[in-house]
């Protein structure tokens, strides 16, 4: 399977945040690095969900994929070319990005049809609007489309909100869909049925799809391959059958003791104290090794390698057939 | 007797767009050291329910029917005798933490106001004290007692609102979405935190949230809410482990099992969407999104039948009139 999309080495920092006083005397603050130093690709027709909890880094990720924030290092291959200043037009044609929350993604004041058809008026795309505008919506299983043409956001469900926005997504037939969290904002009931949607149009239109998400169970339904993110790095990734049920990082493998489940019990399970650092304050060695069991449970001095923890980045390494953790006890 | 006693409790908001019945005649019961949870999608009527127990309803709301708390009714007390109610014998945990403490009021002051509010005798030294004792109970370290809203976390703020609930020593705590803004991390230390104090301090727990994965977990029963009624209702391993109702069926079917193979590539779900409250359809209510629905589902608005031990429905399948005649 060749990559549609490669991301090698990424770096992306914010400049930290000071007082009014220390700004105007020319102090900085600490740089945050959110995203710190990740390879990442996406095969053809491949669905790869990238987890973590918030202030992970991985919306950022996600947002300069897009080419929403400009990457300090790093390089971001689209079929195998570099996306730059040229042919970023096109790129952004190729790859479309899906939003959270349906109901700020869309404008309220903006029928369904002037919508969807936005993105083929900045593209200049102006031959059969109202076909191209009709076949997104119906593939994304708003039908028979005519009926929702002159429909106003507010005379939406949520679930059809959705469906909305990703037929904007599709209406310039793009090669790849990145997702940010899509159904976090949908009732339960109705998260399902976005999900199928998203499955069958990589099924039926080939598309390529990374979802953001920080639900593992969702992962579980619909990826083909997870990264786990955290704190700006990826930790672990691999086929998601091998990360979810045989996960190598002791970060993942406490992520999937919190996920409740039909069946679990709260009281038997190891949760994780604390919250993760803030990203302008990276730990050293492991970034994971102020909260990871192994190191606090004496796991890692038994096996001689807590002084690596403690000092020694992790690399990403295979420790299975495609399935990679940055851990010095995997 | 019964901590929490709601009988055929209906509630109709208005609305420049007319009457909204939001909850359309549900029983529930909490009894002392029980945790209850109430589940369902937003608009079910679930936080409807909350702000009734504790009157915090907008004017002109239409509330019928009755809140009994330790057998008083608290639709109609005096607002005196209310307001020595709330936080002392019934508190709220709200969702949005952020939004619920004062930005500019150091944490611990706020905890003692209430404390001093509601206890007359009580000094500011002794109220600040008990303050200081509460945040270090729901797991911060004391001294965060000084510190103001922004310079805590999220979850740390919840922890901060779980001790204000706490400040009166409440018998019942109603926890409306108490982790629903939270990661799954932090979501799991304040289950976890408030599975605890409950268990310690023999607490009635009604804990509200759309997310039926949290309660398996958490609660002794469960009631499941569609349109503004109570569907299912029973012992919460038996409601999520065999459910009784096709809605129960449908939502707990929404959260996969990581590693079980029939939840790959399979994702769980309903066509359409919850009904308008004002558009409730004729007979159940849930029959248009029913994949079980048959004959007379459009016609006969179900009561809640018995299932099994403890268990009911708001189902026709389980009719006894019907027993056998359809499955």
């Amino acid at each position: 399977m060749s990559p549609v999309l490669e991301v090698q080495d990424l770096h992306v920092t914010f400049a930290g945040r000071v007082g009014l006083g220390a700004g105007l005397l020319g102090r900085r603050g600490a740089e945050a690095r959110a995203v710190d130093g990740v390879d990442l690709t996406v095969g053809e027709r491949e669905v790869v969900a990238l987890a973590g909890e918030s202030g992970c880094g991985k919306t950022t990720l996600a947002r300069t994929i897009m080419g929403l924030e400009r990457p300090r290092a790093g390089r971001i291959l689209f079929e195998g070319r570099p996306i730059g200043r040229n042919g970023l037009r096109a790129y952004r044609r190729n790859v479309q990005m899906v939003f959270q929350d349906p109901a700020g993604a869309l404008n309220p004041r903006q029928t369904v049809y002037e919508s969807v058809a936005e993105g083929l008026r900045v593209h200049g795309l102006h031959q059969d609007e109202e076909g191209r505008v009709a076949q997104a919506l119906a593939s994304a299983g708003l039908r028979p489309p005519e009926r929702f043409f002159l429909l106003y956001p507010h005379e939406l469900s949520g679930g059809q909100r959705q469906r909305v926005v990703i037929a904007g997504a599709l209406v310039l037939e793009p090669k790849m869909i990145v997702a940010d969290e899509p159904v976090s904002m949908l009732d339960a009931s109705v998260r399902g049925e976005i999900l199928s949607l998203l499955l069958r149009l990589r099924d039926e239109l080939g598309l390529a799809l990374l979802i953001v998400t920080h639900d593992l169970g969702l992962a579980w339904t619909v990826a083909d391959r997870v990264a786990v993110m955290y704190l700006g790095k990826i930790v672990e990734v691999g086929p998601a059958e091998e990360v979810l049920t045989r996960p190598l990082h002791p970060y993942t493998r406490a992520l999937l003791e919190v996920v409740p489940e039909r069946g679990g019990d709260l009281a038997g399970r190891r949760v994780l104290a604390g919250e993760p650092p803030d990203p302008t304050r990276i730990p050293p060695g492991c970034r994971f090794h102020p909260r990871c069991p192994e190191v606090a449970e004496g796991r890692a001095a038994a096996l001689g390698q807590e002084h690596r923890c403690l000092g020694e980045v992790p690399a990403l390494r295979e420790i299975a057939p495609g399935h990679f953790a940055a851990c010095h006890l995997a | 007797m019964t901590l929490l006693s709601i009988r055929d409790l209906e509630v109709t908001y208005a609305t420049e767009a007319g009457p909204v019945p939001a909850v359309r005649g549900v029983d529930l019961d909490v009894e002392a050291g029980q945790t209850v949870g109430l589940a369902g999608e937003s608009g079910c009527g679930k936080s409807t329910i909350a702000h009734a127990i504790l009157r915090l309803l907008p004017e002109g709301t239409r509330v019928t029917g009755r809140v009994l708390l330790e057998g008083e009714d608290v639709l109609s007390m005096s607002f005196g005798r209310l307001r020595a109610v709330r936080w002392d014998e019934a508190a709220i945990v709200f969702q949005g933490a952020m939004h619920s403490l004062n930005p500019v009021r150091r944490v611990g002051d706020q905890i003692a106001e209430a404390i001093r509010i509601h206890q007359a005798g009580a000094t500011e030294g002794e109220a600040l004290r008990r303050a200081a004792e509460l945040v270090a109970r729901v797991g911060l370290p004391a001294r965060r007692a000084g510190e103001y809203p922004h310079e805590l976390s999220g979850g740390q703020r919840q922890r901060v609102m779980i001790a204000m609930a706490l400040a009166c020593a409440p018998r019942l705590v109603v926890a409306d979405e108490p982790t629903t803004a939270l990661d799954v991390m932090v979501q799991a230390q304040v289950l976890a935190l408030l599975e605890q104090l409950q268990a310690e301090m023999g607490l009635g727990l009604l804990f509200i949230t759309h997310d039926l994965s949290v309660l398996r977990e958490l609660c002794d029963r469960i009631a499941v809410m569609y349109a503004g009624r109570v569907v299912e209702e029973g012992p919460a391993a038996s409601v999520l482990g065999a459910p009784g109702h096709p809605y129960t069926q449908a939502l707990a079917g929404a959260f996969p099992s990581i590693g079980d193979p029939t939840d790959r590539r399979a994702p769980g779900g309903l066509a359409g969407d919850p009904p308008d409250p004002q558009r409730i359809p004729p007979g159940c209510s849930f029959h248009p999104r029913c994949p079980a629905r048959f004959e007379p589902c459009d016609r006969v608005d179900p009561s809640l039948y018995p299932v099994d031990e403890g268990r009911r429905a708001a189902c026709l399948l389980h009719d006894p009139a019907r027993a056998g005649a359809t499955t």
